[in-house]
C-alpha cells in the first residue's frame, strides 16, 4: 500500500505523507479552537447580562416608587387613579385584570389545543397533517395588533348580539380572542411533545387490545405531558404578557370587578397608556411603570417555576 | 371478578391438562392461503399454516422472509403500516381475524404480544403490569394487586423488582424490562402470547431467563416466537416454521427440522450455508 499520489506541491507523496505535511499547518486550527469557546461564552453571556440589567434597572426604579407609595396600599389597593390630583395607586384592578383575561384566553386555548393536538397527532393522515400544521402555524404568525382589531370590530359586536349587558370595551372578547391566538402555540408544541413519543409504546398498549382512545390518554398523554404542560405555560406567559389585543379591546377603565362583560385593564396595558401620556421621569406615575412591570415579572417568573416544577413532578422518562 | 377464575393456573391442573392431550392437541391459528403485501411488495407468499395451543411454535428465517410480518399479522399488528393488503383467512379458535367485523381489540386481548425492543411504558413498574387490566374495566385495587404479583412471578422477575414497584419501568436494565413486557402481556391472561425476536436485543444471560421462561409458559399459553437464532428455535420450540422469501417451506416436528430436514433449503439453512 506505497502507493504514490501526485501532492499538490507537484512532489510524489504516498497519503500517509501527505496527511503528515498537511498536519503541520494544524497549528493555526489549534487556537481557533481554543479561541471559538471563549467567543461563544461572551456571545451567550449576552443575554445574560442584558437579563441581570434589566432586573436591577426594574428594582432600583421599583425601590423608588415604593419609597412614594408603601408597599402595602400598592398591593391591597383596590383602586387605580394614578393621573390628577390626589393620585391613588392600588395594583389590585391591574392583577384581577391581567389574571381574568388570562383565565378567559387558557379556557379557550386550552382544551382547543390540546384536542387540536391529539387529533394532528394521533388521528390525522400524514397528509392532512401536512396540509393542517402550516395553516396553524400562520395563525400564530398574525400581529397581536390584527387580533385586537379583530376583537374590537368582530367578536364584541358578535357576543353582544347574545350577551346584551356586554359593553363596547369589556374583558370577554380579548379574552377568547387571546385564547384563538395562543391555540397555535398550544397545539403545536403538544403535538411535538406527542408525536414524539415512541410508537413502540402505542404498539405496546395496541398489543393489549387498548382502543386508540385509550392508547392516546393513557399512555401518549402521560408520556408527553412535561412538553404539554410546558406548552400549557408558555401559553399562560404569552397571555399574561399580550398587550396590544387587551389595550384596543378592553379600553382603559381601572375596574376592580369580576364581571367580564365589563372592561378592565390588565398590567401590560396600563404600562402602554402611561408611557403613551405624559409621564416626567421622576414622577410617581413613572415610578409606577416599573413597580408594574416589576409585578408582571414576578409573575411570569413564578409561573415559570411552577411549570417547571410540575413537569419535572409529572415527567414519564423514557 | 371472574378474570381470576376463569382460567385455572395451578400447576398441576395443567400437568393434567397437558398430559390428557398429548396425542390430540387443538389448532389454535389456522392459516389458510394467507397472502400480504406492502404496497406493490409481495411479503407473503400462500402461507398455510396450524398452530396448536400448549406448544412452542418457532419461527426461523433469514432477515426479510416474513416472519415477522407473519406474527404480526396473527393479531393484525400489521395493519398499522398503511399500504398493507391482505388476502386468505386465519382462523384463531374457528373464527376468521381478517373477515369484517372482527374486533380487533376482542382479538389482542387474548392473543398477548412481546416486541424485539422492551417496550415497557414509561410509568412505574407497577402501572406497567396493571394497564391491561385496567383498561378492560379492572378497577378494585386488591384485584390489581394480586394480578401484578401474579404476573410479575409468572414473568420471573417478582423476586428482583417487588421491592420498587413503584419505580419507573425504564430504570430497569434490558432482560428486566423484557420480562416487564412479558409480565404486562401475561396480566390480562391471553390464550396466546406471540414473541417477535424477544431477546435479539438482550445479553446472553438475560436471553436465558426468557428461554427458561418460555418452558415454563408453555403449560399455560401457546406460544409463538419469531427468532433469528436457530439455537434458540432448537432449544425451546416444539414445532419450527422455517420461512424464506415470503413462503413457509417447511412446517415440522422441531427435532426433525434440525437434524432431518426434507427440504434442501431449509438444511442449507440450518447448518449455516446461508443467512
Amino acid at each position: 500500500m506505497a502507493k504514490s499520489v501526485v501532492h499538490d506541491s507537484g512532489k510524489k507523496l504516498n497519503v500517509r505523507e501527505i496527511i503528515q505535511e498537511k498536519k503541520k499547518t494544524k497549528s493555526i486550527n489549534n487556537t481557533t479552537e481554543k479561541l471559538i469557546p471563549k467567543i461563544l461564552f461572551g456571545i451567550a453571556a449576552i443575554s445574560v447580562f442584558t437579563t441581570i440589567g434589566i432586573v436591577l434597572t426594574l428594582l432600583t426604579e421599583t425601590i423608588a416608587f415604593f419609597r412614594d407609595v408603601p408597599f402595602i396600599d400598592f398591593f391591597t389597593g383596590t383602586k387605580l387613579k394614578p393621573l390628577g390630583e390626589n393620585a391613588v395607586f392600588g395594583v389590585l384592578p391591574l392583577l384581577t385584570g391581567t389574571l381574568i383575561s388570562t383565565g378567559i384566553a387558557m379556557l379557550v386555548a386550552i382544551p382547543v389545543g390540546l384536542m387540536t393536538a391529539v387529533f394532528l397527532s394521533e388521528y390525522a393522515s400524514e397528509k392532512t397533517r401536512r396540509l393542517l400544521k402550516p395553516i396553524l402555524e400562520v395563525l400564530a404568525g398574525i400581529p397581536t395588533i390584527v387580533y385586537g382589531f379583530f376583537a374590537f370590530t368582530f367578536v364584541t359586536p358578535l357576543l353582544r348580539s347574545f350577551i346584551p349587558g356586554l359593553e363596547p370595551t369589556n374583558i370577554l372578547s380579548p379574552g377568547i380572542v387571546m385564547g384563538i391566538m395562543i391555540i397555535p402555540m398550544v397545539a403545536s408544541l403538544s403535538e411535538d411533545a406527542m408525536s414524539s413519543v415512541p410508537n413502540a409504546m402505542r404498539e405496546g398498549a395496541l398489543a393489549l387490545g387498548a382502543t386508540k382512545l385509550e392508547v392516546t390518554w393513557k399512555v401518549v398523554i402521560p408520556a408527553a405531558i412535561s412538553g404539554i404542560i410546558a406548552s400549557f405555560v408558555l401559553g399562560i406567559s404569552r397571555a399574561i404578557g399580550e398587550t396590544m389585543i387587551v389595550a384596543i379591546a378592553s379600553g382603559s377603565s381601572k375596574n376592580f370587578t369580576f364581571d367580564v362583560t365589563q372592561s378592565m385593564q390588565t398590567m401590560t396595558a396600563y404600562i402602554v397608556e402611561v408611557t403613551g401620556g405624559e409621564a416626567a421621569a421622576g414622577t410617581t406615575l413613572y415610578y409606577s411603570l416599573y413597580a408594574v412591570a416589576m409585578t408582571l415579572f414576578v409573575f411570569t417568573l413564578i409561573m415559570n417555576l411552577i411549570a417547571q416544577y410540575i413537569s419535572r413532578r409529572f415527567r414519564e422518562e423514557y | 371478578m371472574t378474570v381470576m377464575t376463569d382460567k385455572k393456573h395451578t400447576t398441576e391442573n395443567l400437568s393434567m391438562k397437558a398430559g390428557n392431550q398429548e396425542n390430540a392437541k387443538k389448532v389454535v391459528y389456522d392459516t389458510k392461503d394467507l397472502n400480504l403485501w406492502y404496497g406493490e411488495g409481495h411479503a407473503l407468499k400462500n402461507i398455510n399454516l396450524a398452530i396448536n395451543e400448549n406448544e412452542v411454535t418457532a419461527i426461523i428465517g433469514p432477515s426479510g422472509c416474513g416472519k415477522s410480518t407473519y406474527i404480526k399479522t396473527l393479531n393484525r399488528m400489521v395493519e398499522l403500516v398503511p399500504s398493507v393488503k391482505i388476502s386468505g383467512e386465519i382462523l384463531y379458535r374457528g373464527r376468521n381475524i381478517l373477515e369484517k367485523g372482527y374486533q380487533v381489540e376482542d382479538l389482542r386481548t387474548s392473543v398477548g404480544m412481546v416486541f424485539q425492543k422492551p417496550n415497557p411504558f414509561p410509568k412505574s413498574i407497577y402501572e406497567n403490569i396493571a394497564y391491561g387490566p385496567k383498561i378492560h374495566g379492572i378497577r378494585d385495587k386488591k384485584i390489581l394487586d394480586e394480578i401484578v404479583e401474579k404476573s410479575l412471578r409468572g414473568a420471573a422477575i417478582w423476586d428482583e423488582v417487588k421491592d420498587r414497584l413503584n419505580q419507573n419501568a425504564y430504570g430497569l436494565s434490558g432482560g428486566q424490562q423484557q420480562r416487564i413486557c412479558i409480565a404486562r402481556a401475561l396480566a390480562i391472561e391471553p390464550d396466546v402470547i406471540l414473541m417477535d425476536e424477544p431477546t435479539s436485543a438482550l445479553d446472553p444471560i438475560s436471553t436465558l431467563k426468557v428461554e427458561e421462561l418460555v418452558q415454563e409458559l408453555k403449560k399455560d399459553f401457546s406460544i409463538i416466537i419469531v427468532t433469528h437464532n436457530m439455537q434458540q428455535a432448537a432449544r425451546i420450540s416444539d414445532k419450527t416454521a422455517f420461512f424464506l422469501n415470503g413462503e413457509v417451506i417447511e412446517f415440522a416436528e422441531t427435532d426433525k427440522i434440525f437434524s432431518n430436514p426434507s427440504d434442501k433449503r431449509t438444511e442449507d439453512y440450518i447448518t449455516g450455508r446461508f443467512g
